[in-house]
């Protein structure tokens, strides 16, 4: 699939700046906020010329890809219809002090994007661009071949989708590391090393083999 | 920029009663640790600072969790510098409560009170006050709102969700002023800039990693919607974390093991990795540490004043467990040499 349009669930720190990469690299780029598609357009409009603000079902209809920006507590309230089929890029991360007690978030043997593919069970969920921090995506975000460029890790079940994150991951201005399988991405959420690490593709690699959780 | 706009900039300190070490490395009590901070203020005060600004936190690591009765100690000491809250954590406080504090404050200081109302980036005063974290959007939405009508100083009739009615309720003491000087802090959220350029209050914005130059949309964001709404645009400021030295090494020296305790105890709970000292340097030279020399931080202070056109610079300092005296000489050589270096930096003619 050639793909050509990214939507964006999520129009906060972290979306914005998904925004502003992927317009730079030359998608069509439609957004959504929690509320109306108004109520962010003059946001849009500002931080991120170009991209369409819309009501999250119609990111969710329109677009070719859809990453999940949204507070991971609110995983239930995306549209769930609409996204059928899709493939979706869960960049979302579980944040007690926004998320709140959620044991469901929080099983040590679960990652949290399983629980997300569990619940949009007819799309094709991979992580990524969950494990870096919004204003190191913003300020890292490098040409291919450019020295220091740093990498992104991957997490997904399907080769096809894999390939087709890869290479949305370079576009956007990373080095791409698939680290294997969704409940692999386990390995990149809070709590371990690779949380918020923005280093380059053969440290990331090298966090990875080294997994511990750190506690 | 013209002499006229440079005067107009003020220079701040910010702090959260960050717990210092004596010179054996023994860490100050709470008690200790507050007047180690109302000692900073007299200083502060004494060297011209314009602003002084202290946010309430309610955990171990953070002395200060009732701003405005350490400023109300501050404002006995002290003429002339500016008594700020950054922030009162309005969510998970009372706005009628909070608009009596500071206008008591204001009447204590002669009209030097401010208010940076926030969200807070961390939440522990939502249990401790029996507030539910996901009322987070909804208790700041409502408090803002009912906040600004407080301001007006004339009765208030007002209704929510979170909080009880108000009938005709008029809040005591007015202002001298006539205003309660109120500004909202932003870490970065979009809709923070809208929401209080609907209200029509000024922003300080919380810059405390990556570069600076990438707010600059962002306070783009705030004027334009103050335009839609119909509000005054007002100056921005911003507050960043720093230390200043004698030189770059020992800046660096003093505060790395600093701010690495500060920031692995609170990634600990967040769920971050330990930060290494490559990230360290690299928000240092790159970043929004402003580390190092006296030089060195003048520079990169004009340089971000410069690239957001902001009116207000707030520099945070102490962060982590740091020596006291090191932070009674770094307040000295903001006021005395930075300061003035930064004015001096601003006044040349850009190439």
């Amino acid at each position: 699939m050639n793909i050509k349009t990214i939507g964006i669930i999520g129009a906060g720190k972290v979306g914005i700046v998904l925004a502003q990469l992927a317009l730079k690299a030359g998608y069509q780029v439609f957004i959504a906020g929690s509320a109306s598609a108004d109520k962010i357009a003059l946001t849009v409009s500002v931080l991120a010329p170009g991209a369409i603000a819309l009501t999250s079902k119609e990111v969710a209809e329109r677009s070719d890809v859809i990453i999940l920006a949204i507070p991971l507590g609110k995983y239930q309230q995306l549209p769930k219809d609409e996204l059928d089929g899709k493939l979706v890029i869960d960049a979302m991360n579980y944040w007690w002090e926004i998320d709140g007690d959620r044991p469901d978030l929080t099983n040590p043997g679960v990652s949290s994007s399983e629980v997300v593919q569990q619940y949009l069970s007819q799309s094709r969920v991979v992580k990524a661009f969950n494990h870096i921090g919004y204003h190191d995506l913003h300020d890292e975000s490098r040409p291919e071949g450019a020295s220091n460029r740093k990498a992104i890790a991957i997490a997904g079940d399907s080769a096809e989708d894999i390939r087709e994150v890869t290479q949305i991951v370079n576009n956007l201005g990373f080095d791409p590391v698939f680290i294997g399988k969704l409940s692999e991405g386990i390995k990149l959420q809070p709590g371990g090393q690779v949380f918020g690490a923005h280093v380059d593709a053969p440290q990331l690699r090298q966090m990875i083999k080294n997994f511990a959780i750190i506690k | 920029m013209t002499d006229k706009e440079i005067a107009k900039i003020k220079f701040g300190l910010d702090s959260f009663g960050d717990i210092p070490v004596d010179e054996n490395g023994k860490l100050f009590t709470h008690a200790e640790a507050i007047r180690q901070v109302i000692k900073e203020a007299v200083l502060a005060d004494k060297l011209g600072i314009d602003v002084i600004a202290l946010g309430e936190h309610h955990r171990p690591d953070f002395s200060i969790s009732s701003p405005e009765t350490v400023l109300a100690a501050i404002a006995g000491q002290t003429k002339n510098i500016k008594l700020a809250s950054g922030v009162t954590v309005l969510s998970s406080d009372d706005p009628v409560r909070v608009f009596e504090r500071f206008s008591t404050l204001d009447a204590v200081s002669n009209g030097r009170a401010q208010v940076i109302l926030g969200r807070g980036s961390f939440t522990e005063s939502f249990p401790l006050f029996g507030y539910e974290l996901t009322d987070y959007e909804t208790l700041f939405a409502e408090k803002i709102e009912l906040f600004t009508q407080l301001l007006k100083e004339k009765p208030v009739t007002w209704q929510g969700t979170k909080r009880a009615p108000l009938d005709n309720a008029d809040v005591y003491p007015k202002t001298e002023s006539g205003h309660l000087d109120t500004l909202v802090g932003v870490g970065g959220s979009p809709q923070s800039m809208v929401r209080a350029a609907h209200y029509g209050l000024p922003v300080v914005l919380a810059i405390i990693g990556g570069s600076p130059e990438r707010f600059v949309p962002y306070i783009d964001l705030y004027k334009r919607a103050a335009k839609e709404f119909g509000t005054e645009a007002h100056p921005v400021g911003m507050h960043s974390p720093g230390f200043i030295a004698d030189s770059d090494k020992e800046a660096r020296d003093i505060a790395w093991p600093a701010h690495k305790k500060n920031f692995d105890r609170i990634g600990k709970t967040r769920g971050w990795s330990p930060i290494t000292r490559d990230h360290f340097i690299n928000e240092v030279e790159n970043g929004s540490l402003y580390i190092g020399s006296v030089e060195t931080v003048a520079q990169k202070i004009a340089k971000a004043i410069k690239a957001l056109g902001v009116q207000r610079f707030d520099l945070v300092y102490g962060g982590g467990p740091m020596p006291a005296s090191a932070r009674l000489k770094m307040v000295q050589l903001y006021g005395e040499k930075v300061i003035p270096r930064v004015r001096e930096l601003l006044a040349e003619k850009s190439e």
